[in-house]
């Protein structure tokens, strides 16, 4: 590795970021279209008829009429490839076909479920971050005792499964306490067990990693000289390493959301409230497929738009990738 | 990064730490409890009679919903049965869904490991890109995914498990088998003219051993979470059966009245994935510090 020299003109750091962008986006759209592929191929699968599925499973004992208008209409009589080809054609223009149980667009189903999850998922995010970071700054360099508490801490948050922190977050706040409601309400008091449960075991996973940099940062010559400069140890800490620490959960927060999404099948469930995740629960129990590919489809698509902001939110936050990717 | 990858990762305390943990041959108090809550889990499992004070599915209605006490350490449930028997009796099904979940997640683990650091370099862009989509399904939707193609239920639950992990080894493994392929000894065999099947078989593998084995360890615990997710969603094991996740989701319903029935089964699964971690971690540190 050369250390890129800082004489560079700016042209050739944009041509590489747009290059490195470039590369990006053409790995996203990759990594959506082998998804679609692997859902669709993995979905015929399935053992029976998907018309029989589509007209309510085989104890609907439909007329062969009814199951031909079917095939019919959803394209089930045409061959594997065209069918393939068709939905790749549909995906490209949002269309997500239409629920087998509820008979709407799943694009329409989805799109109504989407903002409420994602909020539910972004505020879990920031407040394992803080709950993280504050940890990581806490017990690092401290001794002995702090660390072996804050490595107890994460390796216990990290532990906690969310139906079960969940039940237990309610029959604390809710059931013998009375503080919180133990539904989502739709208020911000409803969204407060949800959104701890959600953070808890994710800030376990991140403070791992935030300490685990902030311990090789603190031990870097630019921290000795801050501190013989007269900085206060934890000014240091703020200042200074924090960057360092945020770094690779930086590079996690893409990997984290996704995790967030899974979690929130578990979560909405367990809460009652509206989103993606429930209705991807609601959908595999009642097999309708559509809305499944949906949920995954939806769920690789921002996972995929994650990944690609995190790399570029790490090259904002740390100067030394930037050379590093004009090699 | 993958949650395993993520319970891999051990804090190294500062260097003079290190020095001090090194002279004391010690292992720290920590993991020394996680070696008993192991042996027990294990005492549970093979000899589930000798552990638990009553029958797991004696029914006494009388005794229904009683809280912890000196009779039911962890009370009972809506049919009295003594809830700490059923969490003992349910530690054989949980870690057998946890033990084979990891074992598929190894093995597709492995093939594709090998496949990549050894098959060339067409084979590991493959296996590369295959990853990183499958990577694209995160957490339990891979496994969801399963579900609806092959229908709930324990078996299905495992092998789902199993597979949604396979990418986060395939992964760690490949980086393993890239180190060793690249250590002196195995360049020795090549320079020897080994073939490369023998190579593999006497070299590689043998020293990818022990990783695996810590890889499993720290795997265990998270297969057994998501083995229990799914039975608490209904999509695995049954609520008759005495496996933890499935008494939880028995317990949800009287959580308001009975909060022991969903504390103690759930209390053996972080038990249990902190145990594991703790112990993986440890074997990690030993492995890293050259013994």
């Amino acid at each position: 590795m050369t250390p890129g020299s800082p004489a560079d003109p700016p042209s050739r750091v944009d041509g590489a970021i747009l290059r490195r962008t470039g590369l990006l986006v053409a790995g996203a759209v990759f990594v959506l279209w082998a998804v679609a592929s692997l859902t669709f191929f993995a979905i015929r699968l399935i053992p029976g008829d998907p018309a029989q599925a589509i007209l309510g499973g085989p104890g609907s004992q439909a007329s062969q009429e009814a199951l031909d208008q079917v095939r019919r209409d959803y394209g089930l009589d045409q061959p594997l490839l065209v069918q393939y080809l068709a939905m790749l054609g549909r995906l490209i223009t949002g269309d997500l076909g239409t629920s087998y149980a509820l008979k709407v667009p799943v694009a329409e189903l989805l799109g109504a479920q989407l903002g409420a999850t994602l909020l539910l998922a972004t505020l879990a995010l920031a407040l394992a971050w803080l709950l993280a970071l504050g940890l990581a700054i806490w017990s690092t360099g401290r001794g002995r005792v702090a660390s072996a508490l804050g490595e107890g801490i994460e390796i216990t948050a990290a532990a906690l499964p969310h139906f079960w922190l969940a039940a237990v977050l309610i029959a604390v706040f809710s059931t013998a306490l009375g503080w919180l409601p133990p539904v989502a309400t739709g208020t911000p008091s409803g969204l407060v067990l949800p959104v701890v449960t959600l953070a808890v075991p994710l800030a376990g996973f991140l403070a791992q990693v935030m300490r685990e940099s902030l311990l090789d940062t603190m031990q870097q010559p630019f921290v000795v000289s801050a501190r013989a400069r007269g900085e206060s140890a934890l000014g240091v800490r703020l200042r200074h390493t924090i960057r360092h620490a945020a770094l690779p959960a930086i590079s996690l927060s893409g990997w984290a959301l996704g995790w967030l999404l899974s979690g929130a099948v578990v979560v909405e469930t367990i809460f009652a409230m509206p989103g993606l995740g429930r209705t991807l629960l609601q959908a595999v129990t009642l097999r309708d497929i559509p809305v499944v590919t949906g949920v995954v489809l939806l769920v690789a698509l921002v996972y995929v738009l994650m990944t690609v902001l995190t790399d570029v939110v790490s090259r904002v936050a740390d100067p030394r990738l930037r050379q590093e990717g004009a090699r | 990064m993958s949650e395993l990858e993520l319970r891999q990762t051990t804090v190294e305390a500062s260097a003079s730490h290190a020095v001090i943990r090194r002279r004391g041959r010690m292992p720290r108090a920590g993991t020394l409890v996680s070696g008993a809550f192991v042996l027990f889990l294990v005492a549970a499992t093979v000899a589930p009679a000798l552990i638990a004070t009553q029958d797991p599915n004696q029914i006494a209605p009388g005794d229904a919903f009683s809280a912890p006490s000196t009779a039911h350490w962890f009370g009972t449930d809506e049919s009295g049965r003594d809830i700490y028997s059923r969490v003992v009796a349910g530690t054989g099904t949980s870690l057998l869904i946890g033990v084979t979940a990891t074992a598929i997640g190894l093995a597709l683990g492995l093939v594709l490991g090998v496949l990549a650091s050894f098959g060339g370099r067409i084979a590991d862009f493959g296996v590369s890109r295959l990853v990183e989509v499958l990577f694209a399904f995160p957490g339990l939707l891979l496994a969801l995914l399963v579900i609806v193609v092959y229908g709930p239920g324990p078996v299905t639950a495992t092998i789902a498990v199993g597979l949604s992990t396979a990418p986060g080894y395939a992964r760690i493994i490949r980086g393993q088998l890239v180190s060793i392929r690249s250590s002196q000894y195995v360049e020795a065999a090549r320079v020897l003219g080994r073939t490369p099947g023998r190579i593999l078989g006497r070299h590689v593998l043998p020293n990818a051993l022990i990783p695996l084995f810590v890889l499993a360890t720290l795997g265990i615990g998270q297969a057994i979470v998501w083995a229990s997710a799914l039975s608490y969603l209904g999509l695995g094991a049954q609520p008759p059966a005495a496996e933890w996740g499935a008494m939880l989701a028995a317990g949800r319903t009287y959580l308001a009245t009975a909060w022991w029935m969903t504390v103690f089964p759930g209390l053996m699964i972080v038990g249990t994935t902190i145990a594991t971690t703790v112990l993986g971690r440890a074997m990690t540190r030993r492995g890293r510090s050259g013994r």
